[in-house]
């Protein structure tokens, strides 16, 4: 299938952008990598009649240390997550989750900030946003804001974003040496989008959690932290009774959807199983 | 080798070499030259609306906004097609009974399926006639639909031919020996049911073609993404009305096809009426939505069979019964009950018992038509036959190895007869057998799958033996009345500058037909390969013939070419003999030079004899014409088909809490006879049990209750990718056939005849500390879990 026939603008800083979209309307798409909204408009799932190109928008660019916080631009690739050693340093759980995101080709163009703004209950980014807990920083006409990944999810490819709002980049506070993070997830194929996932972060005393956030993709309408089995968790060290008290906790804090293939229940019990295992590597440290 | 044909170490001697493919360096540098890369001038482009229920009766169609958007050319509905297009029928003589409804390109007032084409617009871009699409508006009345085989079954239920007594396209029986007795003596009896999903074939060329309709000359020119070249030049000409000769076909790169590119498409016939009304160039390239609910699908299987052995373990009897559903039709010209019939011909093929009684019921429902994909009907009935041994040994306390040592037909007891009545020449199961069992190390692979298992590491070893069908004879489609063909044609000619240039009948689809066909050639004549040109897929060009489909291009159009390179190398010779004078039996050719037979001391280059031929006949003696062209056809007689035969292995892990599974390593011993390029078939069984995994494992086409494709894509309807998939260990034996010089039979299909089948195998022997049994494929962990009741 081809595209409807639209219009490019390609912006050169934030304002160009914000300003394009305003005077369009809804008419408008920002594209980013392209690697969701390309197939949406060959598939002509969406028609919009202008695209605003923001790939080269400098602001939108690098990262760096920004106080207690890595300031990940919107425009960071999904390969650089895997390369760039500053995110390997202090947001290790996002360069863990990387190589899971798609295939080589889709990750050197990718952007953390359109997954982010998509916002697919299925994708990697966005749930670990809320196991990290992250901030988004978002431009739009009325100002720059920052909004907490808690509060930015919040239905189905839903989030704090008004129409018209540009992701200027993520906030994640830095890895300290006190903390330990797990990430893995179920996918038929390498590359798929997972039939379950989840990634970890934790603050311990010795053995003991302090302080833990669980987050799962591929499980509901939004990613989710499970905070049932968080609570479990917190105060105490990880043993088999621990970790199975926090497996038995999912049922709570999970409510899996229908789909064709995949049984809520079986979804549920594979989320147990990742959230076991995860938790035993927690425990092992590595 | 046991090759009586040539030794591999004298010069030119390419048969049994792994010499690299001649294409391979063109496509791989993009520069192939594929359907979708032509660009005619005043080509136009067409898109079809489709069908959004699966059944539904057309009330109206409103398409006048669409014809006045600029750049729309034409707007066609069923009707301006049929007034041009006669209809087709897929149904063929010798499947007694068979019925199915007439077909159009685009329905009258009737779709049978979700997705099915309804109106064409022809555009100056595809992307115009798209939007033209979105401004049409068909008004559809809601019949009832049929999904399921037990809907469609149902007595009294919906209907999807009207007039039709119910939806059944086809039964038939097999009943060989007293199988009731059989059962009644038997010392051990194995059930199962299985069910076999359907799949497609996912090339990655999707389906192409540029109708090019010259009304000044009348004449009709298809550049098709075809395998089937002249079987589409005959359909053409007939259904259209244009004379064969005036009919062209060209087929040149394609991008895959594994038998679905075989089959008349409503699509595609529709896009040569469209070029015909238009009197322009129309090109139509299904995008990869489009390929999943409008090529054809395979499988879809549900069967019941019951296996009687002795107490030792010798199987006496088979009993099944084959359910299929194929779809609204049955598909044109090769129908869709070839895949029913191979599965009910070839269950209990490797084995010696006699007792055997089959009923296959092929039925029509509302789905896109099912017909001959790769391995057509030997998976399942390699499946079902192999797992149900499987489950025989187990009760009878034999081992997987053993219990097939003792039943297989043994490899001195050819020529025999398997329990469905094909008659085999000679097969090597036994010697098959023997080299698996070294090849895996299958007792160091139980002794760890035993160690592994005490550690909660669940491993599953399977194997399954195979029987294909190749070097299929007139007896395949021909005696059904259908006009193709199963012999092949070629012509031989020496250019000017001595160098031999090949057409023929058969075509390439990235198998490496052209490879194989220049190495006989160039060691047939004595010329060095890279001297041999072979020319395929274009009916104006190259001779009529069967083309490629079920597993023949090496046997049939291999042994053409052995033959056509004898008759010119005698011409060649004649010549070289006046020139010497010498006797032609004094001489032979080796490295593009006319050599004494005997001490083979050099005598002149063939490029002088050719030379001499075309620009100096002044020089040969009078009377002489020199023939350095030659034409022959070749049609398989003796067996009706070449069977070959294997067996294949596989190690696997089955990680018991999630339901996934890995494939650790994968194994094949194969005969195809004479092997002509050992890297290619090599090749062409690693595809094929990748596309087996791929059965066994991933792919499904998923339908709702209301007949939608719920994973139409490649996101979701997932195949084998590099890195879910094991190494796969390739051995040998050769067995030729003496039907032919060659001695070569078929190997395209061999790898996915038995992939699915070992995997079954192995998942249900990685189950069995937990008493759980799969009998369904694809092997998805959700039904994994649910056999270990895990949630
Ligand atoms: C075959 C395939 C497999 C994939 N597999 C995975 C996978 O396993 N896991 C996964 O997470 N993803 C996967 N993806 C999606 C991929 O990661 C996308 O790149 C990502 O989701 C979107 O990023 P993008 O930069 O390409 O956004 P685009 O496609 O350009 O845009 C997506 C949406 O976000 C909006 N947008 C983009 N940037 C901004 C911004 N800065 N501010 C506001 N709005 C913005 C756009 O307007 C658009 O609506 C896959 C994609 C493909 C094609």
């Amino acid at each position: 299938m081809k595209a409807r026939a639209f219009s490019y603008f390609r912006a050169a800083t934030i304002d160009q952008a914000l300003d394009a979209h305003a005077r369009a309307g809804e008419d408008a798409r920002f594209i980013a990598g392209g690697q969701s909204l390309v197939p949406a408009l060959s598939l002509r799932l969406q028609a919009p009649r202008l695209l605003i190109d923001i790939t080269h928008i400098d602001e939108l660019r690098g990262v760096r240390r920004d106080g207690g916080y890595l300031r990940i631009g919107a425009l960071t690739r999904h390969c650089e997550m895997l390369s760039e050693p500053l995110i390997a340093e202090f947001a290790p759980l996002l360069h863990a989750a990387a190589p899971f995101v798609a295939h080589p080709a889709i990750r050197n163009r990718g952007t953390f900030g359109g997954s982010i703004a998509l916002a697919d209950p299925a994708s990697e980014f966005p749930a670990m946003t809320l196991a990290l807990d992250a901030e988004i920083e978002i431009a739009g006409p009325s100002g720059s804001r920052r909004v907490k990944a808690d509060d930015f999810f919040v239905e189905l490819f839903e989030t704090a974003l008004q129409p018209g709002e540009l992701i200027t980049a993520i906030y994640v506070p830095l890895f300290k040496a006190d903390q330990r993070f797990a990430f893995d997830e179920l996918a038929r194929r390498r590359g798929d989008y997972a039939l379950v996932g989840c990634g970890m972060l934790a603050t311990f005393t010795g053995d003991r959690i302090d302080d833990i956030r669980i987050s799962f993709f591929s499980v509901g309408n939004t990613p989710m932290r499970v905070k049932g089995a968080e609570l479990t968790l917190i105060g105490s060290s990880l043993d088999a009774e621990r970790i199975a008290a926090a497996q038995a906790a999912l049922e709570g804090d999970l409510a899996p959807p229908d789909s064709d293939e995949i049984p809520p229940a079986m979804r549920l019990h594979l989320a147990r199983v990742l959230l076991g295992r995860l938790l035993g590597r927690l425990c092992e440290g590595e | 080798m046991s090759a009586p044909l040539t030794s591999l170490d004298r010069p030119n001697s390419y048969i049994g070499r792994s010499v690299p493919r001649p294409n391979a360096k063109r496509l791989l540098a993009g520069r192939g030259r594929y359907v979708s890369d032509l660009r005619l001038p005043r080509m136009l482009y067409a898109a079809f609306l489709r069908s959004p229920y699966a059944h539904a009766k057309i009330v109206s169609i409103n398409a006048q906004q669409a014809r006045m958007l600029e750049g729309v050319h034409l707007v066609a509905t069923g009707a301006d097609l049929a007034r041009i297009c006669t209809p087709w029928t897929g149904t063929l003589d010798h499947f007694k009974g068979m019925t199915s409804a007439p077909q159009l390109p685009l329905p009258l007032d009737r779709v049978v399926w979700a997705g099915q084409a309804v109106v064409a617009v022809v555009a100056e871009s595809r992307a115009i006639a798209e939007d033209a699409l979105e401004l049409i508006e068909v008004d559809y009345e809601d019949l009832p639909v049929v999904v399921d085989i037990d809907g469609a079954r149902e007595a009294g239920g919906p209907l999807i031919n009207p007039g039709s007594a119910n939806n059944t396209c086809f039964r038939s029986q097999l009943d060989s020996g007293p199988v009731n007795e059989a059962f009644a003596q038997a010392a051990h009896v194995v059930e199962e049911e299985f069910s076999f999903g359907r799949h497609t074939a996912v090339t990655l060329e999707p389906r192409a073609i540029v109708a090019d309709y010259d009304p000044a000359a009348g004449a009709l020119t298809v550049h098709h993404a075809t395998q089937t070249p002249y079987q589409f030049q005959d359909l053409y000409s007939r259904h259209y009305k244009i004379p064969e000769a005036r009919v062209r076909v060209i087929a040149t790169d394609i991008g895959g096809s594994f038998g679905m590119k075989l089959h008349v498409y409503h699509e595609d016939m529709a896009v040569v009426g469209l070029s015909i009304l238009l009197g322009r160039p129309v090109k139509y390239v299904a995008d990869r939505i489009e390929s999943f609910v409008s090529d054809i699908h395979a499988r879809d299987h549900r069967v019941r069979a019951r296996m009687a052995l002795d107490a030792k373990g010798e199987i006496l009897a088979m009993d099944v019964l084959d359910l299929t559903a194929i779809g609204a039709f049955s598909t044109y010209p090769r129908t869709s009950v070839v895949e029913g019939n191979q599965v009910i011909r070839l269950m209990g093929a490797p084995y010696r018992f006699k007792n055997y009684r089959a009923t296959l019921e092929v039925i029509f429902q509302n789905k896109v038509q099912t017909s001959q994909y790769r391995a057509v009907g030997h998976p399942i009935a390699c499946a079902v036959t192999e797992r149900l041994v499987d489950m025989a040994a187990a009760k009878v306390g034999l081992d997987p190895f053993a219990i097939r040592a003792q039943n297989v037909i043994a490899d001195d007891a050819y020529p025999q007869t398997s329990p469905s009545g094909y008659r085999f020449e000679a097969l090597s199961h036994q010697a098959c057998l023997k080299q698996l069992h070294e090849m895996m190390d299958h007792d160091a692979l139980r002794a760890e799958q035993a160690d592994l298992r005490k550690r909660g590491i669940y491993r599953g070893i399977g194997i399954a033996a195979f029987v294909e069908i190749t070097n299929p004879s007139p007896a395949f489609y021909g005696v059904g009345g259908a006009r193709i063909s199963s012999q092949d044609g070629a012509i031989l000619s020496l250019t000017p500058s001595g160098e031999v240039r090949c057409l023929i009948s058969v075509t390439e689809q990235g198998q490496g037909t052209e490879a194989i066909i220049s190495q006989i050639v160039a060691d047939q004549l004595g010329l060095a390969q890279e001297h041999v040109k072979v020319i395929t897929g274009d009916t104006e060009v190259t001779p009529h013939g069967g083309a490629t489909w079920a597993c023949r291009g090496a046997g049939i159009g291999g042994e053409t070419a052995l033959q056509a390179a004898r008759a010119l190398k005698r011409n060649i010779l004649e010549i070289a003999a006046l020139i010497l004078q010498e006797q032609p039996s004094a001489l032979d050719i080796i490295d593009g030079e006319v050599v004494d037979a005997a001490t083979r001391n050099r005598r002149m280059p063939i490029s002088e004899i050719a030379r001499i031929a075309y620009f100096r006949s002044d020089t040969l003696p009078p009377g002489t014409q020199a023939q350095l062209t030659v034409s022959h056809h070749f049609a398989p007689q003796g067996y009706p088909f070449a069977f070959t035969n294997g067996i294949q292995g596989c190690s696997l892990e089955v990680d018991v809490e999630t339901g996934f599974i890995k494939v650790l390593k994968h194994f094949i011993v194969e005969d195809c006879g004479r092997v002509i390029n050992p890297m290619l078939v090599d090749e062409q069984l690693r595809g094929g049990i990748v596309q087996g995994l791929g059965a066994a494992l991933f792919e499904e086409c998923r339908y709702s209750e209301t007949g939608q494709l719920v994973n139409g894509s490649l996101a979701d309807y997932l195949v084998p990718m590099p890195m879910e998939m094991p190494d796969i260990v390739i051995g040998h034996v050769e067995t030729p056939t003496a039907d032919t010089e060659l001695g070569a039979k078929g190997v395209g299909e061999a790898g996915t005849a038995a992939a699915s089948a070992c995997v079954l195998n192995a998942v249900n022997d990685a189950l069995t500390p937990f008493g759980a049994t799969i009998n369904s494929i694809p092997i998805t962990p959700t039904k994994i879990l649910k056999a270990l009741k895990r949630f």
